[in-house]
């Protein structure tokens, strides 16, 4: 037996209520070595690292840092046994500057001395080169900078242990072979670095050994030496389950939106959307594919008139009697209108669309309380509706009369997704329709999905489940890092084939 | 005739209970706490000091027994434990139940204007006065006590040196808490509990621990303003109602020096002048009533500008006014 | 493997989900009740009578002669009114701290029409002018912050607070402006003779058309905030600004909207208060109503009819505690110690309505 691991898991397991987030996952991490840990959304990659980073606390199994078996109650815990994580959603305070956040919380029984602390942190920064400028404020810096921040605040602490998550999401391909060259000058100063991801190709770049989760169940390690993009795929996406989702042939599929160069900014000038070309014909079900946050949903909301988009863009909708108008620039009345409809579950599912603290019948007039003469509301139809809905889509609840926060996560979006249905719309866009609902439920929804296409509704529906892509769609449109990687047949379609659709670098072949 | 010494000697006199009511509630926002029970502690800290001096007072055969060491310390401690115990209501409601600050500030004033009065009321009665009022002369004599010189080096003492120890704390104080926000380890982590709690939580910092240090310190900062008005301002009498709105004024002093303790130092000099100028403008005494109002549209012009302006660093704590619940994140 | 450290608190806080409507009630009145027992231990220690009596006196002070239970139903409808007012803005999450500066600029702007007009117009045109002015005055006041919220996200809170002192120096001017007699530095009763802009009593009950006023008005009320659309529209965007504006709401316009309105009403409480029942305007005149109304609104959850029941509470509690410092030779000022203690308790109960405490569970190591 060599050296033990810096750190290893046995057997932990997480649920949340009924969810099983993380089941029975093993890992180990050596001195000096990079691990990515890579998986699907949703395969409980940040779950597991948040139990090593003492944000949650596992039901059972142990973990051990540099073979004593340790308990991580907190980030303070985690900090004590040298373990650093670097989250996406950045946990800084925006008026202050990098040292000031750096500094915080820590209690090293020194004086306090910025100074003294600026001098540390210059030395941390020479040895990993590292570029920041001590004068800006968090909330003057580039995204990129505040993940700089982020991680040397951690090394600052004294962390051997680095756990970044999702770190290249958020950056430009230059500012992320910056960020390599770092994490490998950390490997040589033995440090243990570990990765979430789900870019095969930076794993491949990046990492010594792979941990592959699916579905929150341990899969397997390799070395990356010895892995593919085609084996990592399949270790990653699993056996094809077949799910006899029934699909009709598209009836006179006829052109309504036609999109062209279009391409949307972020609020820090990133392109999330660019240069995006396609078309959605009536009658047929186009699916889109890809990581979550590779710009569906601007993609949609440009759609819905909710995105400014970028000069040049141009979104055709063409009606049932040929006649052509401009999406872009009208406002999203008016495109509603139009009979465009969108249903977008956000992650946190109440954030747009419902008003969690009204009942069922009050959210369904959001979209048409404004109608009717008087300054009152009409609440019979809506009422019909809401109860209409309860009934054809199987809602769980006390009464219409409930409000939506109290119903469980399946049920919200049975109401969302059958309000927007009910509004007979000539396109309708779903995103992540059925997240979080179980079997019977998901099949309602592909169900109403097919019955729309049948009506001739033109359906674009943006999904995490690639089976179901496959066999709901007819096309299936591939998504990856705000560009169009691929337009496939959903009849023809395999799975691996999207999976390297969606993982593959983009921005390294655009510039070969 | 106009002495601009005198005025500027009046306007500190008036500024050093909004002084210490506005150091008070700078701590207390820089916890995310917006505690509008300030007004309401300040009375229960005037109160609590009165109750003490006044039972020191009679304790004693004759007034010419009184021990100037006691006679301080008494109401000092007094007052400082009423309004400790009324930044601990406060924040019990607000931090441990998480209950709606705006709400459990208002019902802290209306109760401790209550305290206030209701005590102040029963001691005077207990006196048995013609005069709604008590009168602590004795214990206010040690407490106006002015530094050696005042009366002897003109103007220089007549400014710097003609008032009572508390003046001088009030002064100290802010200078303390300044530092302590802008220099100080603590001061850092408390500044980042106002700002963005999960953060400072995520960093290793007791929120809710910094948050209770933090409004319980300011309010008994804010009360010995209650304090100093009684038992230096006001020469020893308590009347009721006579601390009157400045602890609204010390509210709106806190948005003036935009969270700075030291900006509040010239602050209250300012805001004690604009106080009392209505006393130096000719005309009718009904004018003087308008003038009364410019402490106030000062404050919404400085509330205005810095909305507009929207500089981060001249904001109030970015997270002030809500309550954290770690699993809310 | 044996000796694991404890892995969890004895107990953490945690949301609850669902709470059924009579539980929440019975919590809140079981917190009125235990602050009740509270108060009338803090009354014993100072009377020395029993509970029973301090009760007893209580009673007495709120319904023991007519005219005290026409005094309090006045207390009522008048609390309750701006109460109304403030509440609209509430339910947008407007925190409007303004209402007593509302209500007072309101009133001044009755009290100058009754004496600029008093007799120069028929009374019937003046009373429909001071309303008017009222009502155009209150809304103003409340519109400026509006303005600076709507447009630059200026803090609210402190806009409207800082707004109450304002109006009360402006008030305080116009007193020695119109001061009768001369000296006083008081209004003194307006039109005392002539009674132009006194509003109508109804048969001998000087206080009855205040109260149908304030009745109507929380009807009104009720039926503007659940049944129409801009009683919607306010739930949305006090709700959720991204739904309000992802549904196409223009949130800046029904800001302003609202807060006109909540000025509005009160402005109409300030020419009750002037033009129905003191006759007269002073710097008091609101009497810490725009304060004591947002605990009313609150504490009522925002719903008019709870609304009634609320001020009540309070209305009661004043009265009450009033009667026993006048019977046991207390100080007045008894009353607010009284309603800082039962508020006290009120708005900590809203803890256990909100989260519930889960216990360890005594977890099993099984092996």
């Amino acid at each position: 037996m060599g050296a033990p691991f810096a750190l290893e898991l046995k057997g932990i397991t997480k649920t949340f209520g009924s969810t099983i987030a993380n089941k029975d996952v093993d890992l180990q991490v050596k001195n000096g070595e990079i691990l990515s840990i890579l998986g699907e959304n949703g395969s409980g990659k940040t779950t597991l690292m948040n139990m090593v980073s003492g944000i949650y606390f596992p039901d059972s199994g142990e973990i051990y840092v540099d073979g004593k078996e340790v308990v991580i109650k907190s980030p303070k815990d985690a900090f004590d046994l040298k373990i650093g994580m670097i989250h996406q959603h950045f946990k800084l305070v925006d008026v202050f500057n990098a040292v000031q956040n750096i500094v915080l919380g820590v209690n090293d029984g020194k004086k306090y001395n910025l100074k003294e602390a600026e001098k540390r942190v210059k030395a941390i920064c020479d040895k990993y080169g590292f570029v920041i400028d001590f004068s800006k404020k968090i909330y003057e810096m580039s995204v990129s900078e505040k993940q700089t921040v982020e991680i040397i605040k951690v090394l600052y602490r004294g962390a051997d242990i680095l756990i970044l998550d999702e770190p290249t999401a958020v950056l430009t391909p230059q500012e992320t072979e910056k960020l390599f060259d770092v994490l490998r000058k950390m490997r040589e100063d033995n440090k243990s670095i570990i990765i979430i991801t789900h870019k095969l190709h930076e794993v491949l770049e990046i990492s010594d050994r792979v941990t592959i989760l699916r579905k929150g169940m341990y899969v397997g390690t390799v070395e990356t030496k010895d892995a593919t993009e085609q084996s990592l795929t399949e270790m990653m996406m699993g056996e094809k389950v077949s799910l006899n989702i029934k699909r009709t042939e598209p009836k006179n599929p006829e052109l309504r939106i036609d999109v062209k160069n279009l391409s949307v900014k972020n609020h820090e000038g990133k392109l999330v959307l660019d240069n995006v070309n396609f078309t959605a014909n009536s009658g047929e079900i186009l699916g889109i594919a890809g990581i979550s946050g590779c710009g569906q949903k601007e993609l949609l909301e440009s759609i819905a008139g909710l995105q400014q988009t970028v000069k040049g863009s141009s979104i055709l909708y063409k009606s049932k009697d040929g006649e052509e108008s401009q999406l872009v620039g009208k406002s999203p009345k008016e495109i509603r209108k139009l009979g465009v409809a969108l249903s977008f579950v956000p992650e946190d599912r109440l954030g747009m669309g419902l008003v969690g603290n009204m009942d069922i019948v009050d959210n369904m007039m959001l979209r048409s309380y404004k109608g009717g003469h008087t300054a009152f509301l009409e609440r019979k139809a809506p009422k019909d509706l809401a109860n209409t809905i309860i009934k054809d889509l199987e809602v769980v609840t006390p009464s219409a009369e409930t409000p939506v926060r109290r119903l469980s996560g399946g049920n919200v979006q049975k109401v969302l997704v059958g309000r927007e249905i009910a509004s007979n719309p000539t396109v309708l866009m779903v995103a992540y329709p059925v997240r979080g609902l179980d079997v019977n439920s998901s099949y309602l929804i592909y169900d109403l999905l097919n019955k729309q296409k049948e009506h001739g509704t033109s359906v674009i529906f943006v999904g995490e489940d690639l089976d179901v892509l496959i066999e709901l769609c007819d096309r299936i449109m591939v998504m990856n890092s705000g560009k169009i990687t691929g337009i496939v047949d959903g009849r023809t379609a395999k799975k691996d084939e999207i999976g390297i659709l969606m993982t593959k670098n983009t921005d390294r072949e655009g510039k070969a | 005739m106009f002495s601009l010494i005198t005025f500027l000697h009046r306007a500190i006199m008036q500024g050093i209970p909004l002084l210490f009511g506005s150091t008070g509630e700078i701590m207390t926002e820089k916890s995310g706490n917006l505690n509008l029970g300030i007004p309401g502690v300040m009375y229960i800290g005037g109160m609590s000091g009165v109750i003490g001096a006044f039972l020191y007072e009679n304790s004693l055969s004759s007034p010419s027994d009184a021990v100037g060491f006691l006679a301080v310390m008494i109401p000092l401690l007094c007052c400082a434990l009423g309004s400790l115990l009324a930044g601990l209501i406060y924040c019990f409601l607000t931090v441990t139940l998480r209950a709606n600050q705006n709400v459990t500030g208002l019902a802290l004033t209306t109760f401790g204007t209550g305290f206030g009065n209701f005590f102040g009321g029963s001691l005077i009665k207990l006196t048995g006065a013609d005069v709604p009022s008590v009168a602590l002369t004795t214990t206010s004599n040690f407490f106006r006590t002015t530094l050696p010189g005042a009366e002897t080096t003109g103007w220089f003492g007549k400014l710097f040196l003609s008032y009572g120890f508390l003046a001088y704390a009030a002064v100290i104080i802010a200078i303390i808490c300044s530092y302590f926000l802008n220099h100080t380890r603590h001061g850092l982590n408390l500044r980042a509990v106002g700002e963005n709690p999960a953060t400072a939580d995520a960093a290793g910092i007791n929120v809710n621990r910094a948050k209770y240090l933090s409004t319980c310190i300011g309010s008994v900062i804010a009360g010995f303003g209650g304090l100093y008005y009684v038992m230096d301002y006001a020469n020893g009498v308590w009347s009721n109602d006579g601390f009157g709105d400045r602890g609204w004024l010390a509210i709106a002093l806190v948005i003036f020096a935009i969270w700075r303790p030291n900006l509040s130092i010239l602050g209250s000099i300012v805001f004690g002048g604009l106080y009392i100028v209505y006393l130096y403008v000719p005309g009718a005494l009904r004018t003087q009533e308008l003038y009364k109002m410019i402490p106030y549209v000062v404050t919404i012009v400085v509330l205005i500008l810095v909305s507009v302006r929207d500089k981060k660093e001249n904001q109030g704590p970015a997270s002030l006014g809500l309550s954290y619940f770690r699993e809310d994140r | 493997m044996s000796n694991k450290k404890v892995r969890e608190p004895l107990f953490h806080v945690a949301k609850r989900g669902y709470v059924p409507k009579y539980k929440s009630w019975a919590i809140r009145l079981g917190s009125i009740i235990a602050a009740l027992i509270v108060c009338a231990v803090v009354t014993m220690l100072l009377t020395g009578e029993n509970p029973i009596s301090v009760y007893k006196t209580m009673f007495e002070g709120a319904f023991g002669t007519e005219r005290k239970i026409w005094k309090l139903l006045q207390s009522l409808a008048m609390l309750l009114c701006v109460s109304l007012a403030i509440t609209p803005a509430f339910k947008m999450r407007f925190w409007n701290i303004g209402g007593e500066g509302q209500v007072l600029i309101g009133g001044l702007a009755t009290a100058a029409c009754m004496i600029l007009l008093g007799g120069k117009v028929p009374n019937a045109l003046l009373i429909i002018i001071m309303l008017v002015a009222s009502i155009i005055a209150g809304a103003v006041w409340a519109l400026i912050p509006a303005v600076f919220k709507a447009r630059f996200n200026t803090n609210e809170t402190l806009f409207t607070l800082m707004m109450n002192y304002v109006a009360i120096q402006i008030v305080s001017y116009f007193c020695m402006y119109w001061e009768n007699p001369k000296g006083s530095g008081k209004i003194g009763v307006i039109n005392s003779n002539t009674m132009d802009g006194w509003l109508p009593t109804i048969g001998k009950y000087d206080y009855l058309l205040n109260i149908i006023i304030v009745l109507v008005i929380t009807i009104a009320m009720y039926v503007y905030l659940k049944y129409s659309k801009h009683g919607y529209e306010i739930s949305v965007v006090g709700e959720s600004e991204n739904t309000a504006r992802y549904i196409g709401i223009n949130v800046k316009k029904v800001i302003m909207r609202t807060l006109f309105l909540s000025g509005a009403i009160c402005g109409i409480a300030g020419f009750l208060l002037v033009g129905g029942t003191d006759h007269t305007i002073s710097s008091t005149t609101a009497d810490g109503r725009g304060f004591t109304a947002i605990m009313v609104s609150w504490l009522a959850k925002f719903n008019p009819i709870y609304m009634i029941l609320t001020s009540f509470l309070l209305v009661f509690l004043d009265a009450g505690a009033s009667q026993i410092s006048m019977v046991f030779n207390l100080n007045e000022s008894f009353s607010d110690i009284i309603t800082g203690i039962i508020l006290f308790f009120i708005i900590g109960s809203e803890f256990f309505i909100n989260y519930e405490l889960k216990f360890r569970k005594s977890k099993k190591e099984v092996k």
